[in-house]
């Protein structure tokens, strides 16, 4: 009797391949054009809000004598390409931010992006310290959470994270402000080091990175005492968000008949749970990291102020209230292109992940 | 005598699973174990693996060639599952991790258990790949189990149960979630391995006609318990047990012949199968 079932069913699907292109090679090309594309739109999209900005910038910059004089204020318009239609504007903007020409600042009389260079790294360094800190933690807590269910330990990280979720971050800035600056004087206060000691070469404008460039340990161990202490207050309702959504993931990955099937084998629990639990689980992990990091970013505006650290928060405060229309706008790329970067990072750790993604 | 369950009895937060099984499984042979839903046939499959849910309390005695499981500890029973009693449950589109490819779930507990190395674990995982008939062994091994059909993916669950030469293989309703007209080649497949690797085979099913043309023994249970054991021909032609009597009944082919369900089941139990294991005998498949 012939395999008439093998006959039918036997050959697996293909992946489909073009060009003998790689599938996770087409799959990151498809990925990077769609963020350049969804990039193009948010110049567009800072352009229009800023220029929709109820407000007259001109009004905002002249003094009074010179908004009396009809000429200056024309001189000045044409200077800063005012009296061009806006698609043209637009036009010369978009020109200028792709050849790294975001305009002169009205107000620090820079260009744009050389006061980028100076405040982002600031807001990346602060903030990409507290997202490592709540991606380890907070991934870490949900495993044991998971591991040690309705015991002591799940308990515990279950109140920590319910207090890490619901307490307000810049409640928690001031708190730990005064508790640890003024009271008890263990961390240094506002700024990103020593003032004594002064900044270190600038390489990367991460201060820690480059005091170790420099090896200057001094600098170094200051720059981390005024890092921490911001960073842990930003980092904390990440850490409830993330030790909560990996506990239940990783229960949900536990009843799973491929982790029964998993044991069946015979493999030790560690194997089974990097291997076969963490992966899966991470899906999900990914997924709310991705969103809780668009939170962080907006969190550090107010961790900035109060530990006045010299980040992008602070420019973008000093240049909307000025009505410094190329630096607001250069602030709106930054962070949109921010937002569109972790963006692009999820998706492709999906696509790394999980081969139904890459392979479609 | 390969694996010899008796008088297990399996509690769960109070509830009795489990009142008292008794099987016994014998190299070469297929075990075949009926019953209705629930009443306890995965729990008898999993209770000798020890993989009983949490909070479930296992007494009696499961022992393997000799040696007695329900007490051993974690470590030595990690040696036990997979390297001599492996496991193919129900549906292989959930039983295999969605996010490895065939090759690594089939070689890392070969690698465990056997302690080959990497090299030799792919050899020898194609061979099985190919041992399964799937086709394209070696392009297989790379892909991932979304990658393949229902039959092809319970084919690879078969490969890897038996990747490190268990002596016994417990098969939870291995065909139920497939295709009828796939069925038939993995009961083959099961039946033709039982007798070349002189496996030891459970073979838990709700299929009465499965049942006769795979089975060598056959076992039926209800609320915990076995109710009626015995040879294949035995059971299915003159079930002592009123129970049995009504399962045989109840097979859509014998729907106009309830009243002699005694003795002229066999042939219609076969044929509800659709003729499909009809090749299949005591002797086996080629
Ligand atoms: N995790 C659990 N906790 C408590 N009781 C359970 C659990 N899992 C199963 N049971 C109970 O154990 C009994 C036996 O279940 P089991 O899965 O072994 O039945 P089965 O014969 O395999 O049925 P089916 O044919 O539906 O697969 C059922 O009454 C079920 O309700
Ligand atoms: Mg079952």
């Amino acid at each position: 009797m012939p395999e008439k079932d093998v006959a039918v069913a036997a050959v697996p699907r293909p992946a489909r391949r073009r060009r003998g292109v790689p599938p996770l090679a087409r799959f990151l090309i498809r990925r990077i054009l769609m963020a350049l594309l969804l990039a193009w739109g948010i110049t567009l999209v800072t352009f229009v809000l800023t220029n929709l900005v109820p407000g007259d910038p001109v009004a905002a910059n002249l003094g009074q004598r010179a908004l009396g004089d009809p000429a200056i204020v024309a001189q000045w318009r044409t200077e800063h390409g005012l009296d061009k239609p806006l698609w043209e504007q637009y036009a010369l903007h978009l020109g200028g931010v792709v050849q790294g020409d975001l305009g002169m600042s009205q107000q620090s009389h820079r260009p744009v992006a050389e006061d980028l260079a100076e405040y982002v790294p600031a807001t990346l360094e602060l903030a990409g310290v507290a997202i490592a800190i709540s991606l380890v933690l907070g991934v870490a807590f949900g495993v044991v959470a998971a591991l040690r269910r309705d015991r002591l330990a799940d308990h515990v990280l279950r109140v920590l994270s319910l207090v890490g979720i619901s307490v307000p971050t810049f409640w928690l800035a001031l708190v730990a402000f005064y508790v640890f600056f003024f009271r008890l004087q263990i961390t240094p206060g506002s700024g990103r080091v020593d003032p004594a000691l002064g900044a270190p070469p600038g390489v990367t404008g991460l201060q820690t990175v480059d005091a170790l460039l420099a090896g200057r340990w001094d600098i170094f161990t200051s720059a981390v005492g005024h890092l921490i202490t911001p960073a842990l207050v930003l980092a904390l309702y990440t850490i409830g968000l993330l030790t909560r959504f990996t506990r239940s993931a990783v229960l949900e990955v536990l009843g799973q008949d491929y982790v029964r099937a998993a044991r069946a084998k015979g493999l030790p629990g560690r194997v089974i749970l990097f291997r076969y639990v963490l992966r899966s689980a991470l899906v999900p992990i990914i997924t709310v990291a991705g969103l809780a990091f668009g939170s962080l970013l907006s969190g550090t505006v107010l961790v900035e102020a109060i530990f006045a650290w010299p980040g992008i928060g602070q420019y973008a405060y000093k240049s909307a209230t000025s009505l410094d229309l190329p630096a607001v706008m250069g602030v709106g790329l930054v962070v949109g292109v921010v937002y569109l970067a972790i963006n692009l990072i999820v998706d492709v750790l999906y696509g790394v992940i999980d081969p139904r993604v890459r392979l479609q | 005598m390969t694996l010899a369950i008796t008088d297990l009895k399996v509690t769960i937060g109070g509830k009795d699973i489990l009142r008292g099984v008794d099987l016994s499984l014998q190299e070469g042979r297929v075990h075949g174990l009926a019953g209705e839903s629930g009443s306890g046939k995965t729990m008898t499959g999993l209770a000798v693996l020890g993989l009983l849910p949490h909070g479930a309390r296992a007494t009696g005695s499961i022992a393997l060639g000799g040696r007695e499981l329900l007490t051993l500890a974690n470590k030595e029973l990690n040696q036990v599952r997979g390297g001599e009693v492996a496991m193919v449950f129900q549906d292989p589109a959930t039983s295999l991790h969605p996010m490895l490819t065939i090759g690594r779930q089939l070689t890392e507990h070969m690698r465990h258990h056997l302690g080959v190395g990497k090299k030799e674990a792919r050899a020898r995982a194609v061979e099985l790949l190919g041992k399964v008939r799937i086709p394209g062994a070696q392009e297989a091994y790379g892909r991932f189990p979304h990658q393949f059909s229902g039959g092809m993916r319970q084919r690879i669950a078969i490969a890897i149960a038996l990747a490190c030469s268990p002596k016994v293989l417990i098969a939870d309703e291995p065909t139920t979630a497939l295709d009828v007209t796939v069925q038939a080649g993995v009961l083959r497949l099961l039946r033709g391995l039982c007798d070349e690797l002189g496996l030891a085979v459970l073979l838990v099913t709700h299929d009465l006609g499965v049942m006769s043309a795979v089975a060598d023994e056959v076992s039926v249970m209800k609320d915990g318990l076995v109710v009626e054991s015995g040879p294949r021909g035995q059971v299915l032609r003159e079930p002592a047990h009123p129970y049995t009597r009504s399962l045989l009944a109840s097979l859509p082919d014998t729907a106009t012949t309830t009243d002699t369900a005694t003795t002229t089941d066999l042939p219609a139990a076969t044929d509800t199968a659709a003729g499909l294991p009809g090749t299949v005998t005591d002797e086996g498949v080629r």
